[in-house]
């Protein structure tokens, strides 16, 4: 019954989806009030019969209702109810359920809260974001009904795949799905910019906030998903440059770049017509990444072939959204009006020179992830693209965006000078040659890493220095210090935070792959193995039961100039419901780095495969992304965003009591 | 202790635990052969994976091509001849950086031609601009609305 339910409020949702997706659209082209209110009501009810869906699916789940086929194949009585409750998105439909739940709660958050939009253009966002929903509603009802009914119901569920049954797992979708539909809002308002055929700074202003949410959303489940394959998949990698990584890079990249020129149109009202392709752009990444993840066409050609139904329908919607977005495009932005001018040496200029590495950067990784595919259904030859491919290519790419990063903050707006910004870094250029000097001292040639750290250092130096020139700190007393500090623009604290934190992230990233050690070793009870001062010594092997499967824990006790520091104890983890076997890694934190220990195969002499890894400052790869979206956070808490456009007076005065 | 253990080993066997990547009994004795074996394995596809290298993969054929990699190395192979030997024997399939080959031209030029288009795109728009520049004045209408706003402003 409660399954029904469920079904029944998802048609319901979609024949909202469909009212909303014509009826606002009449009222703003006909400018009846009316009519365009329609959407602001249907966008919030639309999210209740989503909500009421998916609350719906969640409950069979959780009381293991096996008559449904979806939780009879991914979950079991036994599951913790933490996991029962996220074997929900732990599959196919479940997590296309999820999908349109995000999307139906950022178009019910719009109809909410965008009270500054004109209701024009909030009615036509509003009627492009039903299509979206009406597409996706669709999609799931015709060819992945999550509420299949399976009859005779059996008696046990097959259980969730165990690497899913992680905490990391259960969060990471989703964030990345906050982010994916978050980019739905950017491409409704350039979409409904395009009909309308007019857009201002103001619409940049409208469409900053969601694109930072729906990045910092981005990036924290990115971040997750990179540190939940570190330390779940047993052999210590972060990135893999898989498919499916790529398919959430893609969109990440199209969306820093958004989010970047959209502050030029914003400020300066140039960018117009880029930042709206932009934003067409950086949901079509979204899209084809769930596409790529859904479709199975990454597994092969081949499987996609034989049974394309889902492919096909997602292909179509595909090619309905992106081409009829950038039909429209064609079409009517040559009719945008041009805004402001600005010199190549400026903070307009630096912004287009990130654009541009971050769009080829993007288009890198597309060609990457689908020329095979592509070559394959073209010629038949298989070829394949991993990561030294991507390593090669992207790194270079990379490089002068990186370089550019402290420039950019110090430029000024129309024309700027160069060299004076250059000067103003002095400080940042003498941290990184320090750096350099050091790490090479410490560590020695070659040099190349040692470069690499003065570059992340330069990039962090570089975001304090902004601060520091406008607070004018070592410049002015402390009072002054702290008042201008104070004073300062969320916004400004917030790209220094992002920028620091992407020089953090890249100084884990090269620390641990330049200076990571490693041993496989097979070992014996009561044997020493030592790795960068470290002794680990294997005390022997126990088993442990868990709630649904069971662990056989290897014991270790690590010493460091012969005190003991801890105990570390990897496991391998049986599921006997499906009768896998997943290796749980051991991990202890030593300041930013840390040791990592997975298991691996007994030897026939009773002996234990062990991996042993110490990994120097891999923490900071993930802390600079948490830093990253904290500066998001910084800049979307910006008194202009927060405030928007001006208010009617009345309403301003009652706000602000006399200063 | 001793018995337990082996007890429970065995007992791990028989619940099939995934072999796991590289194996200590693979590895070679030459502390430097052992790491140019490691650098080429990063290279190189494990063919029934999903995008693993057969240095991170636990399948079976993984680790026979790891095996295969140190055995040419062991023969005295240089770097390049263990790629082609294992090109030769399973497609280009097994390389996860392809070469560069008129069939792959497109894919190793893509950054750089994107990198250009997009240069391009940015001096075209540069070019254009001075017919823009006209935009940044007034209308004779917003002159007017400017005029009449002024004027209220004195009042």
């Amino acid at each position: 019954m409660i399954a029904e339910v469920g079904h029944f409020a998802l048609v319901l949702a979609l024949s909202l989806a469909l009212m909303q997706a014509v009826v606002p659209l009449v009222g703003a082209r006909r400018g009846d009030a009316t009519l365009m209110g329609v959407a602001d009501v249907t966008a919030l009810v639309q999210f209740g019969f989503v909500a009421l869906s998916f609350a719906a699916l969640a409950a069979c789940y959780v009381a293991s209702d096996f008559s449904v086929l979806g939780v009879y194949e991914n979950s079991h009585s036994t599951m913790p109810l933490i996991y029962k409750f996220t074997s929900v998105w732990g599959n196919h439909e479940g997590s296309m359920l999820l999908w349109v739940l995000i999307l139906g709660l950022f178009g019910a958050l719009v109809a909410a809260f965008a009270r500054n939009v004109p209701p024009t253009l909030k009615a036509t966002v509003l009627a492009v974001q039903a299509w979206i929903a009406a597409a996706f509603d669709l999609f799931i009802l015709t060819t992945s009904n999550p509420f299949q009914r399976l009859w005779p119901a059996p008696f046990e569920g097959r259980d969730l795949n165990p690497v899913l049954q992680d905490m990391g797992l259960a969060v990471h979708p989703p964030m990345l799905y906050l982010g994916y539909v978050g980019f739905s809002i950017a491409f409704s308002f350039a979409v409904a910019a395009l009909i309308e055929g007019r857009i201002d700074a103001a619409w940049a202003r409208f469409v900053r906030p969601w694109v930072l949410a729906a990045w910092m959303c981005l990036t924290l489940g990115i971040a997750m998903g990179s540190y939940w394959a570190y330390y779940e998949l047993g052999w210590g990698g972060w990135w893999f440059w898989d498919p499916v990584e790529n398919a959430s890079l893609m969109p990440w990249l199209a969306g820093t770049a958004l989010l970047h020129s959209a502050v030029v149109m914003e400020k300066r009202e140039a960018l117009k017509v880029w930042t709206i392709l932009l934003a067409i752009v950086a949901f079509s990444f979204s899209l084809i990444g769930t596409f790529l993840v859904r479709s199975g066409v990454l597994t092969s050609i081949h499987a996609f072939a034989t049974d394309p139904a889902r492919g096909v329908f997602i292909l179509c919607i595909l090619v309905l959204f992106i081409g009829g977005a950038l039909a429209l495009y064609a079409w009517r932005a040559p009719m945008l009006r041009q805004g402001g001018l600005f010199a190549p040496v400026s903070r307009e200029g630096a912004l287009v020179l990130n654009n541009l590495f971050l769009t080829a950067a993007c288009a890198t990784v597309f060609t990457g992830t689908l020329y095979p595919l592509a070559l394959e259904a073209l010629t038949g030859a298989k070829i394949s693209v991993g990561p030294p491919f991507f390593n090669a290519t992207f790194g270079p790419l990379f490089l002068p965006l990186l370089i550019a990063v402290p420039f950019g903050p110090l430029l000024a707006w129309k024309r700027a000078d160069l060299a004076g910004v250059a000067q103003r870094l002095t400080g940042a250029f003498v941290v990184a040659l320090l750096g350099i000097a050091a790490t090479l001292a410490i560590e020695g040639r070659p040099a190349l890493p040692a470069l690499g750290v003065g570059l992340a250092l330069f990039v962090m130096a570089g975001a304090a220095t902004d601060i520091a020139e406008r607070t004018m700190l070592l410049r002015a007393p402390f009072v002054t210090v702290m008042r201008r500090a104070r004073g300062l623009p969320r916004s400004v604290w917030g790209t220094a935070f992002a920028h620091f934190g992407l020089g953090l992230t890249l100084l884990g990233i090269i620390g641990e792959t330049q200076w990571g050690t490693e041993r496989i070793v097979a070992m014996r009870p009561q044997q020493t193995v030592s790795l960068r001062r470290y002794d680990f010594t294997f005390d022997g092997v126990a088993p442990r039961t868990g709630p649904n499967y069971r662990d056989l824990v290897a014991h270790f006790t690590v010493h460091r100039n012969g005190e003991t520091i801890g105990v570390m104890e990897p496991a391998k983890r049986t599921f006997p419901s499906r009768g896998t076997t997943t290796t749980e890694a051991a991990l202890m934190t030593r300041g930013l780095s840390q040791l990592y220990l997975s298991l691996g195969d007994p030897g026939a002499d009773g002996s234990l495969a062990v991996r042993i890894y110490h990994k120097p400052m891999v923490l900071l790869i993930w802390l600079g992304a948490v830093v990253m979206v904290i500066g998001g956070g910084l800049s979307l808490s910006d008194r202009r965003l927060r405030v928007g456009a001006p208010r009617p007076a009345r309403a301003r005065a009652a706000a602000q009591p006399a200063e | 202790m001793r018995a337990r253990l082996a007890i429970l080993l065995a007992l791990m066997l028989v619940a099939h635990a995934p072999a796991f990547a590289v194996q200590p009994d693979e590895m070679l004795v030459d502390p430097q052969l052992e790491a140019r074996a490691r650098a080429l394995s990063r290279e190189l596809r494990c063919m029934v994976c999903q995008n693993e290298s057969i240095d991170d993969s636990e399948a079976p054929l993984a680790r026979d091509l790891r095996l295969l990699v140190r055995e040419r190395i062991k023969a005295g192979d240089s770097d390049r001849q263990v790629l082609d030997f294992l090109v030769g024997r399973y497609g280009e399939f097994v390389l996860l950086k392809p070469r560069f080959e008129p069939h792959t031209a497109l894919l190793w030029l893509a950054p750089l031609l994107a990198l250009l288009a997009g240069g391009a795109a940015v001096a075209v728009a540069w070019r254009r601009r001075p017919a823009a520049a006209g935009t940044d004045r007034l209308s004779p209408d917003e002159e007017a609305r400017l005029a009449q706003l002024a004027g209220r402003e004195d009042l």
